[in-house]
């Protein structure tokens, strides 16, 4: 498919309203609901295919977002939560409900890549089983846990036997037939995977034929903790440590972002600023580790870099933490605002700013002479790892990886939240589509959220004394309305990072479900790296800049 | 003494005792290799010591650190090991990427049941002497995931730790700290006791025949290593 026959297919039926779906659905569809940020369609369990090529195809929605999967006393759900790329405020969500006693519904996985992990997360955690499922598996669970932890009648005391023999010898007969072939474990303990993840990779000399991404060894039932917490207060701790490379503020938007609509709240526009500036400062740290370990990863000789980058990233920790009193689990935003003011001397705390954006331009011309100029790296990254927008787009890629494709997709500007539509600054894109251009895109938005903190601070600066309001009036004990369901996402650090809340009308969320940037983009990987030679696999890993607390959660 | 010029004092004060001892030495020994140890030993450059005693100085003062990440932790680890905390000034900085050639393990983040074995195996592959830090509120308790229906309650359950460094993460200061204390404990001879835990790794065969058991015996091998988690009598 082209380029253009995509841009082509994406306009037509873009301008079909929630009615116009519903008769494009036809039969497929059995009732309506109303999501908080979309119009919500159940449908018949064995139409999922169906009913999904028809709204990428003729509707011009070609982002499957997320899948939530979830189980009502009486059913169980799953929700498809469909976008687009091309304008990202058009959202519809799929709903299919299962019968409770066999809960099996049609898999989205032959229309939408993405769904294969989706789908194998919910038959994990949830039970739902998807027919037609490549390859339907525990994923962030080992095979042989038993039962499925968000369901309602798991038990959690009962004792669970985990095994040691995933990991074959490579030394043995081959695994793969008579071929000539290779079997390689990389990880989970390996420093080029970033955290603790596992390879199974499956060379053909010096060339990978297959590779198999094993995550889970840092399941930390995010989502249980979340839906074991109170609205106001007990959730907000949770979201710094998804994404923990100093991202924390931005994963605490989404949060803050998801439950604000949820809840109705307003944010006063001083807060928001607030919000914006220290966001970005918070993508600038992230962006650095990433273009250090990218470096280290590539190229042992690249140690400087990453040693330059840590210095800057103290810089960056230093300024957050005279703000939040934390240089990494911020704890900072509050529900309908942030935590408290800056910190005085305010034009200490300004000047301290200043003085870092003011050293970024120097460092970031010394980082370009260090690695994109550098012959090697760039033999080593420029052509490898190739990704495709198609390919991206089927699963879900977005962020740094998707925009390093041509994908002009960033929800600071698509999906606008924060302060950011006032503000002067651009989406980077590359259409190098390579390992190159990925570490491309993310240096170059380090300058962006420079430009978007300097007018910040400008702003911030001359804000009138008496209008310093830092957060609205929030109810002590928030209940949303029973039965309300949202899917909000924000830009995080490594992409779209989405939070799907439904309420049951307590103050803990009944359901809360976290869409990672990360699990979507390294499922990508074995299309990116299938074929190439395995140190660019590693390339390929590391210019994807997963974060294993984001990808497992 | 005056600060000013501290230089001139120690000539001053020990240009006797150098100028003996080279005089004992007699001539070969290079100039560069006077150091301010052989100044504090003085005309005696001979110790006295234990063995043993020579060994955990020596084990204290050159610490090889496991590269292990797992979860935030390891970035302020990472962090410690860069340039303004350096944990290299305390004899300890050389992170090894091989658990064969390590002496320490920091363990930066929470264990959950699938990685718990892995951890273990990594751990058995350390050589003796071997030391581990706990680094962080997750490998003391579980931290805020304690209650998470996946996570090992504390590195103690797995493995033997002879340090805790408390926080969320704890500041690279905090390590360096409980890295510190640690060389502080190895050059004195002590170490936690290595004992059966919790959660040991075994053969399914030996496993008791249960409930549990009995179900996974078609899927499991008799001799396939397995850590069994009784969620029911963690802490």
């Amino acid at each position: 498919m082209s380029a253009d026959e995509e841009l082509v297919e994406t306009t037509v039926g873009s301008d079909l309203d929630a009615d116009g779906i519903a008769a494009l659905l036809g039969e497929a569809v059995l009732d309506r609901e109303e999501h908080l940020n979309a119009p919500g369609f159940v449908i018949r369990p064995d139409a999922v295919q169906e009913v999904l090529t028809k709204l990428r195809d003729e509707a011009g929605f070609d982002h499957l977002s997320c899948v939530t999967a979830q189980q009502y006393t009486d059913r169980y759900e799953s929700i498809y939560h469909l976008t687009s790329y091309d304008d990202r405020q058009r959202e519809v969500s799929v709903v299919v409900p299962t019968d409770p006693e066999r809960p099996v519904s049609q898999s989205a996985e032959p229309v939408f890549r993405t769904a294969d992990w989706h789908e194998r997360e919910a038959y994990d955690l949830v039970g739902i089983e998807y027919e037609g499922h490549p390859d339907l598996r525990r994923i962030l669970l080992p095979q042989t846990w038993q039962g499925h932890p968000l369901s309602l009648e798991y038990h959690q005391d009962k004792p669970q036997i985990v095994t040691l023999d995933a990991h074959k010898n490579p030394l043995e007969a081959d695994h793969r037939g008579n071929s000539e072939t290779m079997f390689l474990n990389i990880g989970p303990h390996h420093p080029a995977t970033h955290g603790v993840l596992h390879l199974k990779a499956v060379l053909d000399g010096e060339q990978v034929a297959d590779v198999e991404p094993d995550i889970g060894y840092l399941h930390r039932c995010e989502e249980q903790m979340c839906q074991a917490g109170t609205y106001r207060h007990q959730i907000m701790p949770y979201p710094d440590r998804w994404d923990y490379i100093s991202a924390g503020l931005l994963n605490e938007w989404a949060y803050a972002r998801a439950a604000e609509d949820l809840a109705d709240l307003e944010v006063p526009e001083y807060a928001q600023v607030i919000r914006t500036m220290s966001a970005e400062l918070c993508r600038i740290a992230s962006h650095l580790l990433a273009m250090g370990t990218f470096a280290l990863d590539v190229n042992g000789d690249f140690t400087a870099a990453f040693m330059y980058a840590i210095t800057d990233r103290e810089r960056v920790q230093d300024i957050l933490e005279d703000l939040t009193g934390q240089r990494m689990m911020f704890n900072y935003f509050r529900l309908g605002g942030v935590a408290w003011d800056l910190p005085e001397p305010r034009e200490e705390f300004f000047g301290k700013i200043r003085d870092f954006l003011d050293h970024l331009p120097g460092a970031a011309e010394e980082y370009h002479n260090l690695i994109t100029r550098n012959e090697v790296f760039q033999l080593r990254c420029v052509d490898t790892g190739y990704l495709s927008p198609e390919v991206a787009k089927s699963y879900g890629c977005t962020g740094a990886v998707a925009r390093a494709s041509g994908i002009d997709y960033d929800l600071r500007r698509d999906d606008p939240y924060g302060y950011y539509d006032e503000l002067d600054w651009e989406v980077i894109t590359e259409d190098g589509c390579d390992n190159y251009a990925r570490l491309l895109v993310r240096m170059r938005e380090v300058e962006q959220s420079a430009r978007i903190i300097e007018q910040c601070v400008d702003l911030l600066e001359d804000w009138p004394e008496d209008d310093r309001e830092i957060q609205s009036n929030v109810p002590r004990t928030l209940k949303p309305d029973e039965d309300a369901e949202i899917y909000r996402a924000v830009e995080g650090a490594k992409g779209e990072l989405g939070i799907y809340i439904r309420s049951d009308g307590t103050d803990k969320p009944a359901r809360f479900k976290i869409r990672s940037p990360c699990f979507s983009n390294l499922q990508a990987l074995p299309a990116i790296a299938e074929g190439e030679y395995i140190p660019d696999l590693i390339a390929a890993l590391g210019s994807l800049d997963i974060v294993l607390g984001e990808v497992d959660r | 003494m005056s600060s000013d010029n501290p230089r001139d004092a120690i000539v001053e004060s020990t240009a006797p005792l150098t100028d003996t001892r080279d005089a004992r030495m007699g001539a070969g020994a290079d100039d560069r290799f006077n150091s301010p140890l052989r100044e504090a030993f003085g005309t005696q450059p001979f110790i006295l010591t234990k063995f043993d005693k020579f060994m955990n100085w020596v084990r204290g003062s050159s610490m090889f650190l496991l590269q292990f990440g797992i979860a935030c932790c390891s970035i302020e680890m990472m962090h410690t090991f860069g340039v303004k905390h350096d944990v290299d000034r305390f004899g300890a900085g050389v992170p090894r990427a091989s658990p064969r050639q390590a002496d320490c393990i920091i363990v930066p983040g929470t264990i959950v049941s699938k990685f718990a074995p892995r951890m273990k195996r990594v751990y058995d592959q350390m050589p003796e002497p071997k030391f581990v830090v706990g680094m962080g509120s997750c490998t003391i308790s579980g931290g805020p995931f304690q209650e998470g229906y996946n996570v090992v309650k504390g590195a103690e359950e797995v493995i033997p730790v002879d340090i805790h460094v408390p926080g969320c993460p704890p500041r690279p200061e905090a390590l360096v700290y409980g890295i510190a204390k640690l060389q502080e404990r190895v050059a004195n001879g002590e170490s936690s006791p290595v004992v059966v835990k919790p959660y040991e790794l075994e053969q399914f065969g030996d496993l008791d025949r249960d409930e549990l058991v009995e179900k996974l015996a078609d899927e499991i091998d008799e001799e396939t290593l397995v850590m069994r988690y009784n969620w029911a009598d963690s802490p």
